[in-house]
């Protein structure tokens, strides 16, 4: 993993950090927005997504579908998402066809076009990638644990926005959005690939500097206060099969407690990107015949958010009973320091995860840019350092913090029997 | 601005190959970017040899592979994987069992002797397999309530009617339930050996240094009474349109599939139909299926065309998600776009964007080991040469208009096609 990249920021306050890897004749852009599902005022749920949607529908020097095939002609590809703090768009091109991307992203900061027609036609396109994801148990149930685990942090909602929301935000609604939250001093744009680093800026500050700068929208900040007792909910559908999920308070990625708690997620869950056949809770609760599988995940986030564990249950035994287990594996780790050794394995799975991330240009401007959101990319370069810092004793401590039956939420998906 | 990199095509002079005296095949490029190693495979030990009574049986036997050997239980084996951040699994296909894992290069030896011992030495113990098919029944149970899985299985249920291509690799409950331990074991007896077994390595150390990593482990596996696989069967071709539906109570979104027979990987038809295809469903967002369904109407967040070409009679389908109440309106504007492909072909200008794209992309779709390992194994598995990325872009460009309508006439009849549909 190569460490060193160039940071500027340009005039108009556009953060840019490039990265030269010359292993392949390909470039990855990105641009971020400090923009996300948790700047949404109930009535705007979705606005953001919906946001990323309508940059794909042109400007007018890019008019929508010459995008598409401008990028595609050059064999390119690009994509966008959102997620809860941020909204990034991304090319990944032949590294000599770069600069049509971004010219693309330079004009599509500030002058896409937001055709009331395309929005109409957006919105039921929106509508029904909402109707996939409620075809799935887990979506529902994830819905569900999401919104009771924040009352007052808007976390509560799902990216893709409530239906209501889906039906009733107007065209004006989005374009405001847009220009509020589209400007360079809010964005980050981070490249890496097949570049000399000194023309490339060159090039950068050409079509980037001159798009004036705005004021920065403040972010929307509603701590949510400390839970106090369990809260347990329902969700009834279709099916046969019963799901668990279960979430605790989970710190920001800038918080102290993150790596520990990074450690304690590989044993606990396995390590993020392997197989996790060998993480207590697999062996505890799959291994016996309490559960057909365990996962569980967090998320790097501005603001505290949640780790989540989800369990998928046998037809023979009752939801409770894997929850009992999964509770005592718990204990275990509150009441009992873990063997130094898991520290290492912990290391050394992350840096076999970091190996096989570093053929792949595009993950690479991605991380750059990811962590630039929440943190910079040290964050990013000392992560193993971090993690091989954690003692049995930080992991203890945090699972003793965290993990408490009164700070969490428990949802069961309760499945309403055979189908015709 | 761009700088010099290395070709980072494949080519006779950098894929080393040779097959061992047991028949086993190794392929082996080296890429020093990243310290870590890639092996993919395959051998021939599919469901063709499956009976209709043990639907899913090999992918019963891949998946028992790694639950435990002669010297190392279930969670051992996986206990050294995930100790070294390596990972390896199996999956089976009609004509194949596959395998696929990547490591940090100083566990290579680890990663070859586990798949060594998984492909030798399984013993099917008995908690073991009542575990799995637990697990493989609460995956039937997903699946029933899953509208994009269900409409994909009544699609091929109807076009390959009566042939292996047309039956469910994970199989239905009443076949996983009825299989036994001794069918597993005579599966692998039976049909797991080194004869006609391909291995690619694409990573951080030197070819033949691969190719004596893999000889270590695999060069002494004999087994002299490996079957020959079947041959597939006759197709017999749609006669009319077939239109079905499964019912998924209380889902809010349908899926559907739309399609008909393709050419195989082989077939001289090939270019020609990936390029249309690209064209009708792939190019830009989602080409003109995409732009129709989705971009136009608003009536779908996925609306694509796919070609699906491998040892047998390939596919050529649509496939789209959308509101049960649009359902009809998204199968006439699909319809409508079958027609008019069938009778006017592709533009100049379409095709030379999806030539475009082809060439255009193929660094891309080779800058990981994972990639590169899929993109050997291809060459080999359908005899397109080591040279193949070395004539690629002519291959793409002397495709042309004419040749595009015709493969699409060959193909596709509008009249004649299987619609499956599921949801509510």
């Amino acid at each position: 993993m190569k460490k060193n990249i160039t940071q500027v920021q340009l005039k108009n306050g556009m953060k840019v950090m490039l990265k030269e890897i010359h292993t392949a004749p390909i470039i990855s852009s990105w641009i971020w927005y400090k923009v996300g599902s948790r700047d949404e005022v109930t009535g705007k749920t979705g606005i953001s997504h919906w946001t990323e949607h309508m940059m794909f529908k042109g400007t007018k020097k890019f008019p929508g579908g010459l995008l598409d095939k401008a990028i595609s002609r050059e064999g390119g590809r690009w994509n966008a998402s959102t997620s809860r703090d941020s909204t990034r768009y991304y090319e990944t091109m032949p590294a000599a066809k770069i600069d049509l991307a971004l010219r693309l992203e330079a004009d599509r900061m500030t002058k896409s076009i937001f055709n009331a027609k395309e929005v109409a036609s957006e919105r039921t396109v929106i509508i029904s990638e909402r109707e996939g994801s409620e075809n799935e148990p887990m979506f529902l149930l994830g819905e569900a644990v999401q919104h009771a685990s924040f009352r007052v942090h808007p976390y509560h909602h799902e990216i893709i926005g409530d239906m209501a929301d889906l039906r009733s935000i107007t065209r004006d609604d989005l374009y405001n959005h847009y220009r509020y939250y589209y400007v360079p001093n809010n964005a980050a744009l981070s490249l890496a690939g097949d570049f000399d680093t000194k023309s490339m800026l060159k090039r950068i500050r050409e079509l980037f500097e001159p798009i004036p700068n705005g004021q920065v929208p403040p972010r929307l900040v509603r701590p949510e206060p400390e839970r106090k007792g369990e809260l347990q909910l329902t969700v009834e559908g279709p099916g046969e099969t019963a799901f668990t999920q279960v979430a605790y308070p989970f710190p920001n990625a800038t918080h102290p407690d993150y790596f520990p708690l990074q450690v304690l997620e590989s044993l606990l869950n396995g390590a993020s990107g392997l197989s996790y056949k060998t993480c207590r809770l697999y062996r505890a609760l799959v291994d016996t015949g309490y559960a057909v599988d365990v996962s569980g995940w967090s998320e790097s986030t501005i603001d505290p958010f949640i780790y989540r564990i989800t369990m998928v249950h046998r037809p023979d035994k009752k939801p409770e009973e894997a929850l009992a287990v999964l509770d005592a594996e718990i204990q275990k780790m509150q009441n009992e320091l873990m063997p130094e050794a898991e520290i290492h394995r912990a290391v050394k799975q992350a840096r076999a995860v970091f190996a096989y991330g570093s053929e792949n240009i595009t993950n690479q401007a991605f991380w750059m840019g990811y962590t630039s959101m929440f943190s910079d990319y040290s964050w990013y370069a000392t992560y193993l350092n971090k993690l091989a810092k954690v003692t049995p004793q930080d992991v203890q401590r945090v699972a003793q913090k965290y993990f408490q039956p009164s700070r969490r939420v428990v949802g069961i998906y309760i499945p309403q029997g055979k189908v015709a | 601005m761009v700088t010099k990199t290395k070709s980072s095509m494949p080519n006779p002079e950098d894929v080393y190959q040779t097959t061992l005296s047991n028949g086993i095949t190794i392929l082996a490029r080296s890429n020093f970017n990243s310290p870590a190693v890639n092996v993919g495979g395959y051998l021939p030990a599919g469901a063709l040899f499956e009976t209709d009574d043990k639907l899913g049986l090999t992918d019963f036997v891949s998946s028992m592979l790694m639950r435990g050997t002669q010297t190392r239980t279930f969670d051992a084996i996986y206990n050294e994987l995930e100790t070294v951040g390596a990972s390896l699994g199996f999956d089976s296909g009609v004509h194949n069992t596959n395998f696929g894992g990547r490591a940090l290069v100083e566990d290579l030896p680890l990663l070859l002797k586990l798949l060594s011992e998984s492909l030798q030495t399984p013993v099917f113990p008995d908690d073991e397999m009542e575990r799995l098919r637990t697990q493989l029944l609460t995956g039937l149970a997903l699946r029933a309530q899953d509208t994009s899985d269900m409409a994909d299985l009544l699609f091929e249920q109807f076009l390959y009617a009566d042939h292996p291509y047309g039956k469910p690799s994970d199989g239905y409950i009443e076949t996983i339930q009825g299989i036994t331990r001794q069918d597993l074991e005579d599966f692998h007896r039976l049909h797991f050996g080194p004869r006609g077994m391909v291995v690619a390595i694409v990573g951080a150390i030197q070819p033949k240094k691969a190719v004596e990593a893999v000889e270590k482990v695999l060069g002494d596996w004999a087994v002299p009474s490996q079957k020959e696989s079947p041959a597939l069967p006759p197709l017999k071709p749609l006669k009319k349109t077939v239109r079905k539906h499964h019912l998924i109570p209380g889902k809010s979104q349908s899926d559907l599939v739309v399609g008909t027979l393709g050419p195989n990987r082989k077939s001289p038809d090939f270019m020609a139909a990936s390029l249309g295809n690209s064209v009708l469903g792939q190019f830009g967002m989602m080409g003109r299926i995409g732009s129709v369904v989705r971009e136009k109407s608003g009536l779908a967040y996925y609306a694509y065309s796919s070609l699906h070409s491998g040892i047998g009679p390939g596919s050529w389908e649509v496939a789209a998600g959308v509101n049960p109440k649009n359902l009809k309106k998204a199968l006439g504007l699909i319809d409508a776009e079958l027609r008019r492909f069938v009778k006017n072909g592709v533009t100049k200008e379409e095709l030379a964007d999806s030539q475009a794209n082809y060439v255009g992309r193929l660094p891309l779709s080779l800058e990981s080991n994972g990639g590169m390992v899929s993109a050997i194994l291809n060459i080999h598995r359908y005899d397109l040469g080591m040279d193949y990325y070395q004539r690629y872009e002519s291959l793409i460009r002397k495709v042309n208009r004419a040749d595009v309508v015709e493969v699409a006439r060959k193909y596709i009849d509008p009249d004649r096609l299987v619609i499956a549909t599921a949801g509510p």
